[in-house]
């Protein structure tokens, strides 16, 4: 299935999204898309439907908050509930050979 | 005659000659039959049609309305898209019956759609089940073999609900029209509108309900993936809007599809899984809408098919193409393909952010709608369960998908870029899902119900944005801290647990424990025996309550779970 060749010298350099520099560039281009987001807020008229709409930049901290809980409660998540890989296959071969 | 037919016999009828073509011929054929299937539907006027008399029933073989009208659209472009992904399979046997299959299953998913009665969609329902296992069979491995098994007791077990629920419902109202039941709360359930809640119900994965789609659509080959993930689902999805909108319960239990879900898919490894889990999420969207009821919720529901079916066929597509090209989906052994598969990343990309619902994207048009009439209702509890979801989805199918198998740390791997006809598939889905971000207003004509609705407002612009960029930020964060788990190669428990590990562990230790006992036992036995004979006189006699016509429901009902429960268990 896997179509491989080998590593050439192109394939070693680094593309334009491993350089350090590059990553830099993105993270500062997304902190001023959401400083400008949030800026955004207070020049627009709202018409809330619920009062926790009116906190400045709601959606933005209530995103940022939401992704960050779903990624720790994920990894809490994996404790309780991850096993091997060949979790299953285990019982299921020990059954076949029964 | 010919305009009474239901569109989807046209790709169940043709798909039996797909095996006698060959080479080209075959190819433009297959891809023909979904294009009929359309322009039969453009042509028809609403209404119904095909109505037969059958043991005493009226069946309503074709009804056409503004409902049905948007799921039966939707599932022939899905059809079209998952058949032209297809087309690089060849003529042997397996690949011509995974096209057979396809065709079988897409038509069976039309044809219940535009069912007017209960029966001719219960037929339609069974015939999905049977198709679609051939899909998950046809990857030829053990592993898919047990599987598809697993998935066949369910989907077929979910159809016998609904034909006990439907001779039920028959003996409680003398109908099997397939109209509103009139129940919006609990209490206005009588036993046949129950069971065929609840086969809506399995076939729709709600919590504890939902573990076979987890469990079976990664299993299937690429291209069948791509197929299961339009129309089981979403036939539910549409059974519902049909039969129960406006029923409360949907909301609590669609919010809880939203939520869970985020948190598996957060940590699964197998990036196919990841979109199945991603796929319960989506649903839960739409059934929230339903069980709001309103004309912009019920309009929301049926956008949001729309849209997802595209987005979320796209994404499939995509992980589709990364197996069919590295022979593995799974995080750990991706990252960096991008170099090799661009179009692929592109493509993979545009569906992420239309299920991540950025403005411009499909799912933004979509998904705002059901919110929206949240909002509207002031149901502030799920419409912040839906907003925390909003983001979750963001975390797994918006960053994650692309990231891990196009970015994140170079794997070395430097595999091919998909044949012309993924591509081709791909590229049509993509330009579908930012055509309805930018030009909503054609796919809000064709909803069930007039509305007057804008998505594009500078408010909800600047406030969706700052929710998905702010938690792109969180993303950043918890990478450049290492707060961000890594993924490893693992599986991660599910309700499947219950029935693949539990259950059987549990029934060999209790033939251990009859082997112990003694023959005494068989005094006892003899007794209940007794007993259960002089109780089923009592029932079954001419007089007994299950002696009544109505039984054969139940019957068929006890003896589906009680078959269902056996082979689970030995599988």
């Amino acid at each position: 299935m896997s179509d491989n060749h080998n590593h050439t010298q192109d394939d070693q350099e680094l593309g334009w999204f491993e350089r350090v520099e590059n990553h830099r560039l993105l993270i500062l281009l997304t902190v001023l898309i959401c400083v400008g987001f949030g800026a955004a807020d207070f020049f627009y008229h709202k018409h809330p439907h619920f009062s926790a709409e009116e906190i400045p930049a709601f959606y933005g901290l209530f995103g940022f908050a939401a992704f960050f809980f779903v990624v720790l409660a994920g990894a809490q998540l994996r404790k309780l509930i991850m096993r091997p890989e060949d979790y299953y296959d285990d019982q299921e071969e020990a059954q076949d050979a029964e | 005659m010919l305009s009474e037919l239901n569109p989807g016999l046209i790709l169940i009828l043709g798909a039996v000659l797909v095996p006698l073509l060959r080479g080209p011929v075959r190819k433009i054929y297959m891809l023909l039959l979904p294009v009929f299937g359309v322009m039969h539907l453009l042509n028809t006027p609403h209404g119904t049609y095909g109505d037969y008399e059958m043991m005493g029933m009226v069946l309503e073989t074709y009804r056409l309305d503004q409902l049905s009208f948007v799921f039966g659209l939707i599932f022939h472009i899905a059809a079209f898209l998952g058949i032209l992904y297809a087309l690089h399979l060849k003529d042997t046997a397996s690949d011509t019956m995974q096209h057979v299959a396809a065709l079988i299953y897409a038509g069976a998913g039309v044809g219940a759609v535009f069912a007017g009665d209960l029966m001719t969609l219960f037929i339609f329902w069974e015939l999905t089940a049977i198709a679609s296992v051939f899909l998950i069979w046809a990857r030829g491995t053990d592993i898919a073999y047990k599987t598809g098994i697993r998935y066949l007791i369910v989907q077929v077990g979910s159809g016998v609900l609904l034909l006990a629920g439907l001779v039920m419902h028959k003996a409680e109202t003398g109908s099997i029209a397939f109209d509103h039941f009139g129940v919006t709360t609990m209490a206005d359930f009588t036993a046949g509108t129950f069971l065929i809640f609840f086969a809506f119900g399995i076939k729709c994965a709600f919590p504890f309900l939902h573990n076979w789609l987890q469990d079976a659509y990664p299993q299937a080959t690429p291209t069948g993936t791509v197929i299961l993930s339009a129309f089981t689902t979403k036939l539910a999805v549409y059974s519902l809007a049909r039969g129960y909108a406006g029923l409360d319960i949907l909301i609590p239990i669609g919010a809880t599809m939203t939520a869970f879900p985020v948190f598996f898919a957060v940590i699964e490894n197998d990036l196919r899984r990841v979109l199945a889990y991603s796929l319960n999420n989506q649903l839960g969207f739409m059934v929230v809408g339903v069980g709001v009821g309103s004309a912009l919720a019920l309009n929301g529901t049926a956008a949001h098919a729309f849209s997802h079916i595209l987005y979320k066929a796209l994404l499939f597509m995509g992980m589709g193409a990364v197996l069919h090209r590295v022979g593995t989906t799974k995080a750990t052994e991706l990252g960096g393909l991008y170099k090799s598969m661009p179009w692929t990343t592109v493509f993979t990309i545009i569906g992420a952010m239309s299920i991540s619902a950025f403005p411009f994207f499909s799912g933004f048009i979509s998904k705002s709608l059901i919110l929206a009439a949240l909002a509207q209702e002031h149901m502030w509890l799920a419409w912040t369960v839906l907003l925390f979801a909003s983001a979750g989805v963001l975390e797994h199918s918006g960053i994650k998908i692309p990231y891990f198998s196009f970015f994140a740390h170079d794997s070395g791997k430097r595999p091919k870029e998909a044949p012309w006809n993924m591509l081709a598939a791909m590229g049509i889905a993509a330009a579908l899902c930012i055509g309805i971000g930018v030009w909503p207003e054609y796919l809000y004509a064709i909803l069930p119900h007039a509305m007057d609705y804008e998505p594009y407002t500078p408010g909800h612009i600047i406030t969706q944005m700052q929710l998905l960029m702010f938690a792109v930020l969180a993303f950043v964060v918890l990478v450049r801290t290492g707060l961000y788990p890594p993924e490893i190669p693992s599986v991660n428990l599910d309700t499947d647990w219950l029935y693949r590990r539990l259950a059987p562990s549990m029934l060999k230790e209790m033939g251990k424990a009859v082997t112990h006992l003694s023959g005494g036992i068989w005094g006892l036995i003899r007794e209940w025996v007794d007993n259960i004979r002089a109780l089923a006189a009592r029932h079954h006699g001419p007089s007994g309550t299950m002696g009544r016509s109505i039984a054969v429901g139940n019957m068929v009902l006890w003896v589906m779970i009680g078959l269902a429960v056996i082979l689970l268990l030995y599988l």
